[in-house]
């Protein structure tokens, strides 16, 4: 049987790669190594989840820690990165971009246009999001739609230890900033992965699961509630196509659009609050350029238009679950014009 | 560092340069010739040119939205850059950075700013980059007094001291932040101060005189190429116009600038001090003046002529490949 790994792993994997293959690759970040002027261990931690665990015994001062500065440390990569080297900084969690954003989205996304073309700068900001975890309002959010808004930005939202691998390779040889997702409830999941290094092009979504009566539209860990739904409901014989965006920009319009002519009814699972986000994004493309072949008003399952809530009680019924997702196919299945 | 006779005389021609592109940009601008904003670098030629005489291709600058200055010290095209102002195609970027924007990379010049306080993080990143490619290479982050008080800049000087980075944070305090003064502004007497607290030198200086930054920044650069650590540089300087073409200036004295020109010039400072040392002749001046104002009306009447963007040239240069 062919080798299984965690996502964790799969991230770990990939950045030790390219790490070894190019010398101009960087990791740097809030505890990416740990102990950092400490009298106990170095590399105690590999980040706060123990992703980066390893990276620094193998590769020393290639791997920075970095004082709690988002604004200088995502900007010095920035600087970094037009500058001759390639790192890979580390954004702990997404809700942080709060404090950095000015270096993502006025100096790294806008220096190739604003410089008629002359710049290029090869940067990853690996950041966690997503609920699940009792983490609350300011550890929790989904916020790929704000990065996905932005020219100039690719965005990476993997769902497997395989994709993860091959799209952060590929977000490291790639030659605009990239920020790459990766949801905090994916890292434990584990899947078929091959150890020699390999990419996945963006902008070319993921057909999950083939089906004929209805298209689910899922990117991240919604990925797999959206085939949990189908599995459900080819019991029910419904028969869904479930598609991986895998990237929100590049984003893979043929891919949707082939899907919803297909089948003619549309359902977008996201786990970002409701206005302005990937499912609105999908919706808007499908109603734009698919309306003929729908059969049915499309529909969006997301979290609601509210913080993040730490009860269990209240992130339980935040979070969108596999139900709800069968429940909105259901409702497409059932309209009648 | 001595200064030999050609040094002298390079440095004169890129403050004049500076002083007369700055001039006739004033002029143009009301003209109604330049769109957009334009934040002019008059008065403060000796800043730029006193530190970048000290820099070669391989170091990089981050600059500010009043970047002209240290656009033409760092070597940028006069052309391209007139073009660029005037937002034609064949500007420095291609017509779509525009005064606030100017960038050559290929100079080491990693952009004018926009954004108050966006260059220093990026100077940390462009001097982590020199000590890891081991060019010795260095960074050198322009910031004005409003900058200074930006958190980025602050957190970049902590960065680059723990780091030991090659950088240098040279903080061009015009005493105003728009229209805002430093002293109401900023907590500290002299923003140089504030080194101490990330335990790097600090040095204030007489930003209208070339051969105090020149000194000062030699030391600095020095420091930052032999591997020791950063430098913060405060220049005490004047603007000679608002804070963008248009400004009325209201919260300024009434002859404030008028006794400005008339004493603390860095470019008559420098004339008298290079012609009475006997180091430049007063014709070689006036020669030097000449050419760079015949190249200034070249490089105005090559940018209004040139060709403006295409609409096809709306949807490139967003990424290398998408």
């Amino acid at each position: 049987m062919s080798r299984q790994i965690s996502l964790q792993q799969a991230v770990n994997e990939a950045l030790a790669q390219e790490m070894e293959r190019d010398k101009t690759v960087i990791v740097m970040g809030e505890d990416v190594a740990g102990g950092s002027g400490t009298q106990g261990e170095m590399d105690a931690w590999g980040g706060p989840l123990g992703i980066t665990k390893g990276l620094w015994s193998k590769f020393g001062d290639r791997v920075m820690d970095t004082p709690i500065s988002e604004s200088a440390f995502v900007g010095a990569a920035v600087g970094a990165a037009v500058s001759g080297l390639r790192p890979v900084v580390e954004l702990m969690f997404v809700d942080f971009m709060g404090v950095c954003f000015d270096q993502i989205l006025n100096q790294a996304a806008k220096f190739r246009y604003m410089f008629g073309g002359k710049a290029v700068t090869p940067l990853v900001v690996r950041t966690m999001y997503g609920a699940g975890l009792r983490a609350a309002a300011q550890h929790s959010q989904c916020l790929y739609p704000m990065f996905t808004h932005v020219p100039g930005l690719k965005c990476v939202v993997p769902s497997t230890p395989y994709d993860a691998k091959g799209l952060l390779i590929q977000a490291i040889r790639d030659n605009d900033p990239v920020i790459f997702f990766e949801h905090k409830l994916l890292y434990s999941i584990r899947g078929e992965v091959p150890e020699e290094p390999y990419t996945i092009p963006f902008g070319e979504a993921n057909f999950v699961r083939e089906g004929s009566d209805a298209t689910i539209v899922a990117l991240g860990r919604m990925v797999h509630l959206a085939s949990d739904a189908a599995q459900a409901l080819a019991q029910e014989g419904i028969d869904c196509e479930v598609i991986d965006l895998r990237t929100t920009s590049p984003l893979d319009e043929d891919s949707v659009l082939e899907s919803v002519e297909k089948t003619g009814r549309l359902v977008v699972v996201d786990e970002a609050s409701p206005r302005c986000n990937i499912a609105t994004d999908i919706a808007a493309l499908a109603g734009q350029k698919a309306f003929a072949s729908l059969k049915a008003p499309m529909a969006m399952v997301t979290a609601p238009h509210t913080p993040v809530p730490f009860s269990d009680v209240l992130e339980d019924q935040y979070i969108p679950d596999a139900k709800r997702v069968a429940a909105a196919v259901r409702d497409t299945m059932r309209y009648k014009a | 560092m001595q200064l030999s006779r050609a040094d002298l005389l390079k440095a004169y021609r890129t403050m004049k340069m500076i002083r007369e592109f700055e001039e006739r940009l004033h002029i143009e601008f009301a003209a109604g010739e330049v769109p957009g904003f334009v934040h002019l670098y008059a008065g403060e030629e000796a800043v730029a040119t006193g530190v970048c005489m000290h820099l070669d291709d391989r170091d990089k600058i981050t600059s500010t939205h009043r970047g002209h200055g240290h656009c033409l010290a760092k070597g940028c095209d006069v052309d391209g850059m007139m073009a660029e102002i005037f937002g034609k195609t064949n500007g420095l970027c291609a017509g779509k950075g525009g005064s606030m924007h100017i960038a050559d990379l290929s100079k080491g010049m990693l952009g004018a700013n926009g954004i108050v306080g966006g260059g220093p993080p990026l100077a940390c990143g462009a001097a982590l980059a020199a000590k890891k490619l081991g060019t010795g290479g260095v960074a050198v982050s322009f910031v004005g007094d409003g900058g200074a008080n930006q958190g980025t800049t602050l957190e970049s000087l902590n960065l680059a001291a723990i780091w030991s980075l090659p950088c240098i944070f040279v903080i061009e305090n015009n005493g105003y932040a728009e229209s805002t003064s430093c002293k109401y502004a900023g907590a500290c007497h002299d923003f140089a101060d504030r080194a101490s607290g990330f335990n790097m030198p600090g040095v204030t200086v007489d930003g209208h005189d070339f051969f105090a930054v020149h000194e000062v920044t030699g030391e600095a650069v020095r420091r930052a190429r032999m591997g020791n650590g950063p430098t913060l540089i405060e220049c005490k300087v004047n603007r000679y116009y608002g804070h963008f073409e248009g400004d009325a200036q209201t919260y300024r004295a009434r002859d404030e600038v008028k006794t400005i020109r008339e004493t603390r010039d860095c470019i008559a400072n420098f004339e008298k001090k290079a012609t009475s040392s006997g180091m430049l002749a007063a014709s070689e001046l006036q020669e030097t003046s000449r050419e760079v104002l015949a190249q200034i009306d070249d490089a105005v009447a090559k940018a209004k002529a040139a060709a403006r963007p295409g609409a096809a040239d709306l949807l490139t240069h967003v990424y290398v490949s998408y």
